[in-house]
């Protein structure tokens, strides 16, 4: 099952040609741009592991594309990658875009969970299969 | 083979049609940098010339790459080689204008940097370090002054072994996202290079920065003067004259980094002549400089005599 968080998506990944204009266009919105990288694909892990700092100071978008084929050498298809741009104008740092930029190559999806309880009360929970392996092993096959 | 029909293909399509090169110069906005850079900078007249040939190049090659001829982006790296005060960082500002208009460089911004800011501490520091600078300087050009302080020869251990290491790779692969200046003291540059040979074939410009004559001097210390609305009298003019033939000779001379030094000092010694004088001033006066200001220099007192003057 294809996730589905931030922007673009819904379309087909994009080729790199195509996130690298992204990035130039956050640059070029005074946003920093930022990489992160997991392997719990749940909807609420809203924190993922940063890849190096946030690139505040930089002006072209190769800067961030040297960076993200350096995270992809070493996550690429084997976790989700996700290129975040922050907005520091309004005195705290808010996302403005995310895209996912590199996906695991087999997507398990998740399981529904559904937990009987007092009378006719039924409590749902997702529980992504992937998360039933180890951190790190998780999309190893 | 699809490669070469396509470039075939594209060259008969454009054979008939010719390039006014002419309106191409006029097009990248480049007349008014050089322009500019024969307006600012006095003397230099090879490095001028390399510049303009360096454009022209690039202006050929540009059309070249529309009509399919070439697609290697060219290796634009370069070596600024010269005695102290000769130009090269107030070059090399221009030439990231330069690029930037020719389209080599995306942003057209420069990024200058020495040896601290691109080798670290200890252990792990200095990639990360190098690193952070290249991606600041990226889509424009990174000018390392003094270049020659990243490889120190009696420490085989030294950190900046490894930054040079990383510049080289970035040099080499990422030719169309940065252009990296290398600036310093000819002679130390060269025992840099043979030291580094990888260096040197990276490079593709080496431009060297000649000393300025006694009349380029001048020019250039009037040009400085006329910025800060000073004048020069006519006598002050001789002194000057005089100065700077003197200054010459002796040691630790830099060209017109010395220059700007002296009138700094001309400036105070007219301000302290106004003080002590205890009269109005008008400001023509203010805006003199007289001859008094510029003989009271050491330089010109110790006339004839050996060893470093300062003041």
């Amino acid at each position: 099952m294809r996730i589905t968080q931030g922007t673009f998506s819904f379309l087909p990944d994009l080729t790199d040609e195509q996130i690298k204009k992204q990035v130039q266009y956050c640059i070029d919105k005074g946003w920093a741009v930022n990489l992160e990288f997991t392997d719990d694909p749940h909807p609420r892990n809203t924190y993922w592991e940063m890849w190096g700092v946030p690139m505040f100071d930089t002006k072209d978008a190769s800067a961030v594309m040297l960076e993200f084929r350096e995270c992809r050498k070493v996550y690429g298809g084997r976790h989700y990658i996700r290129l975040s741009a922050f907005d520091a104008s309004h005195g705290c740092e808010s996302v403005k875009l995310s895209i996912i930029v590199d996906r695991p190559k087999n997507e398990p999806g998740f399981r529904l969970q559904r937990q009987e309880s007092v009378g006719r009360n039924v409590s749902y929970t997702t529980h992504a299969y992937a998360t039933d392996r180890t951190e790190g092993e998780r999309y190893r096959n | 083979m699809a490669d070469c029909e396509k470039n075939g293909a594209a060259r008969s399509a454009i054979a008939s049609e010719d390039v006014d090169l002419r309106a191409e110069f006029a097009a990248t906005g480049l007349g008014s940098i050089l322009e500019q850079l024969d307006r600012d900078l006095v003397g230099l007249a090879p490095v001028k010339q390399r510049i303009r040939e360096i454009a022209a190049l690039l202006l050929v090659d540009r059309v070249r790459k529309r009509m399919a001829l070439s697609a290697e982006a060219p290796t634009l790296h370069m070596s600024f080689t010269g005695n102290p005060g000769t130009g090269k960082t107030t070059v090399a500002l221009r030439m990231a204008e330069l690029l930037h208009k020719l389209g080599y460089v995306r942003r057209g911004h420069l990024v200058s940097v020495t040896r601290d800011d691109l080798v670290g501490q200890y252990i792990g520091h200095t990639a990360p370090k190098t690193k952070e600078i290249l991606k600041k300087a990226m889509g424009g050009v990174l000018f390392i002054d003094e270049a020659y302080y990243l490889h120190r020869q009696e420490n085989e251990r030294d950190y900046g072994q490894e930054a040079i290491e990383i510049l080289l790779q970035v040099m080499e692969n990422q030719r169309e996202d940065l252009v990296v200046i290398l600036a310093g003291y000819t002679a130390r540059m060269e025992t840099f290079f043979r030291s580094n040979p990888g260096f040197r074939s990276r490079v593709a410009h080496h431009i060297d920065f000649p000393d300025f004559s006694d009349d380029e001097l001048f020019r250039i210390a009037e040009m400085m003067l006329a910025k800060q609305n000073y004048r020069l009298s006519s006598c002050a003019a001789d002194a000057l004259r005089a100065y700077i033939t003197e200054r010459m000779r002796q040691p630790l001379f830099a060209n017109a980094r010395s220059i700007r030094n002296a009138l700094d000092r001309a400036r105070l010694r007219q301000a302290n002549r106004h003080m002590a004088a205890d009269r109005m001033v008008t400001v023509a006066d203010l805006m003199t400089i007289d001859a008094p200001d510029i003989l009271a220099s050491r330089v010109l007192r110790r006339n004839g005599s050996a060893g470093p003057a300062t003041h």
